[in-house]
């Protein structure tokens, strides 16, 4: 912990992991959108279930989904916002399990363009956030380094092609993680990496051979 | 690290806030950055303090509110009992929690449950006193490094060490950031940061309905006056009998034997209490 993790963040309250978290996996959703989003199901787990009218952890996902940063004051009357801009909203209590952190919710979003994403993310503490599922894909997204998501067949030489193409464009691998679907045979893969990929990285790694599908995920600019 | 190393570690003359910047420094955020954020960090704390004193602020569950209000008028008119300082941070420290209670802008420092007590007693001692910014930012700084202890060797959530991680530890880094900012020495800073957490050791987190108000706004008046009292008395010379670092060991111990009801489940304490029950009850309906 550094100097600015005990003084800050600039934050709206009540409690940074029941409003400015859930602020951030709102937002989140938003940029991985990469549009805007027109419906959303929110499916609150644990503690998020038990308390998020009185702690306005409603108001702070749909802020988030409205793109609004944690420290808006607008954050407050997100319901409003959300209205004039078209998106409709709704917050299902559920129970997604014992492995499931207490401050977790599943979105189910549509775009505009009428694109379907499901995610699931939690607010960790501190307002520090983790995205655990994108669309079926298992990631660990903190929104604080870009990662890379990928789904690829199973064979020798894909991730080497990948990590070949990090390094010419002098990109660090902090951590990464694969995995395989006995189901698909596919692998899917995430690595963190240190330093914003260079534009055109995401065709690139597309464009390798075995590489079914991928994904560049950016940190949030705060 | 530890108070001791740190105190080993201090240039001759140096503040815990210079040594704070100097560290973060060396983890790559240059000094004027680092000032700049906390400038900016400051002015937020600066509009906090004063939110709700003149207009009433009433949270969401509409369990709390215009206490902030109803402190300063009684203040103003010279009734207080408290001298000028204490009666003026214990106002601010209402306005900050009950901004922070109905969805406003605050810092957390080190967290939004206990965000009122450190910028009430630097900007409340600061605005009497006549300390600069830069004394204010640095000051800021120093609170930080003593969080920083905390958060090594015990804990900054209520979930896992009760509210004297929270208000105790809030306590301690305002503590700690008055004795700096009047000229205390380092080793008055964590004196003074000691008897702050001595003084709330063992403090439960138990509020009602789950929410981030009562006791949270209160407490934050309390740590006020825990912290500013600790300060003045590190500043006479009275020095804390056991050492901030094995008080800091202690919270911890403590921290881990309270029991999951005390630790922010709202399953004990003033929460289940009968009015605390019946707050409850307003807010969720029967369930």
């Amino acid at each position: 912990m550094g100097l600015f993790d005990i003084i800050g963040p600039v934050m709206i309250g009540p409690s940074s992991s029941h409003t400015a978290g859930a602020a951030r996996l709102g937002r989140l959703v938003r940029r991985l959108a990469g549009q805007e989003i027109k419906e959303a199901v929110l499916h609150l787990h644990g503690s998020f279930a038990a308390t998020y009218r009185g702690h306005g952890t409603d108001k702070a996902l749909i802020a988030g989904l409205l793109d609004l940063p944690p420290w808006d004051e607008r954050l407050r009357g997100s319901f409003a916002l959300a209205e004039k801009a078209g998106l409709s909203y709704r917050f299902v209590p559920t129970d997604l399990g014992e492995e499931a952190h207490p401050n977790t919710v599943r979105f189910e979003v549509v775009c505009k363009d009428g694109t379907r994403h499901t995610v699931t993310g939690a607010s960790v503490g501190g307002g520090q956030v983790e995205i655990s599922e994108i669309d079926s894909l298992s990631v660990r997204f903190t929104g604080e380094r870009p990662i890379i998501v990928c789904r690829h067949h199973d064979h020798p030489g894909v991730i080497a092609a990948i990590a070949g193409l990090l390094y010419e464009a002098r990109i660090n691998i902090g951590n990464m993680q694969v995995d395989r679907s006995r189901e698909t045979h596919l692998a899917q893969m995430y690595l963190e990496i240190d330093s914003l990929p260079p534009p055109g990285l995401e065709e690139q790694i597309k464009a390798l051979p075995g590489i079914q599908d991928a994904m560049i995920l950016r940190p949030l600019e705060e | 690290m530890t108070a001791a190393e740190c105190l080993c570690k201090l240039s001759p003359g140096e503040t815990l806030g210079e040594y704070a910047l100097r560290l973060e420094e060396a983890s790559g955020t240059p000094r004027e950055k680092a000032l700049e954020k906390l400038s900016g960090m400051l002015s937020v704390m600066e509009s906090e303090v004063q939110n709700a004193l003149h207009i009433p602020v009433h949270s969401i569950s509409g369990l709390t509110g215009g206490d902030g209000c109803r402190y300063e008028r009684y203040r103003v008119s010279g009734g207080s009992l408290l001298g000028e300082i204490p009666a003026l941070a214990t106002a601010y420290a209402l306005s900050a929690s009950e901004t922070n209670a109905a969805m406003g802008r605050i810092v957390a420092c080190p967290t939004a449950g206990s965000c009122g007590i450190l910028p009430a007693c630097v900007l409340a001692v600061a605005k009497v006193k006549g300390i600069s910014r830069e004394g204010q930012l640095l000051a800021l700084a120093g609170a930080g490094l003593i969080g920083e202890l905390i958060d090594e060797h015990a804990s900054l959530s209520g979930a896992e060490g009760g509210c004297q991680a929270e208000c105790g530890s809030a306590a301690a880094m305002a503590a700690g950031a008055v004795a700096q900012m009047l000229g205390g020495s380092p080793e008055a800073a964590f004196h003074a940061a000691a008897i702050a957490i001595k003084n709330q050791l063992g403090l439960v987190c138990d509020p009602v309905a789950g929410l981030v108000e009562i006791p949270c706004i209160k407490r934050n008046t309390g740590g006020v006056a825990i912290a500013l009292s600790a300060a003045d008395m590190a500043l006479a010379g009275v020095e804390s009998r056991i050492p901030f670092d094995d008080v800091v060991e202690a919270m911890n111990r403590v921290g881990k034997a309270l029991p999951a009801a005390l630790r922010e489940t709202a399953g004990g304490g003033l929460a289940t209490t009968k009015a605390g029950l019946a707050m409850k009850e307003k807010v969720y309906g029967e369930t």
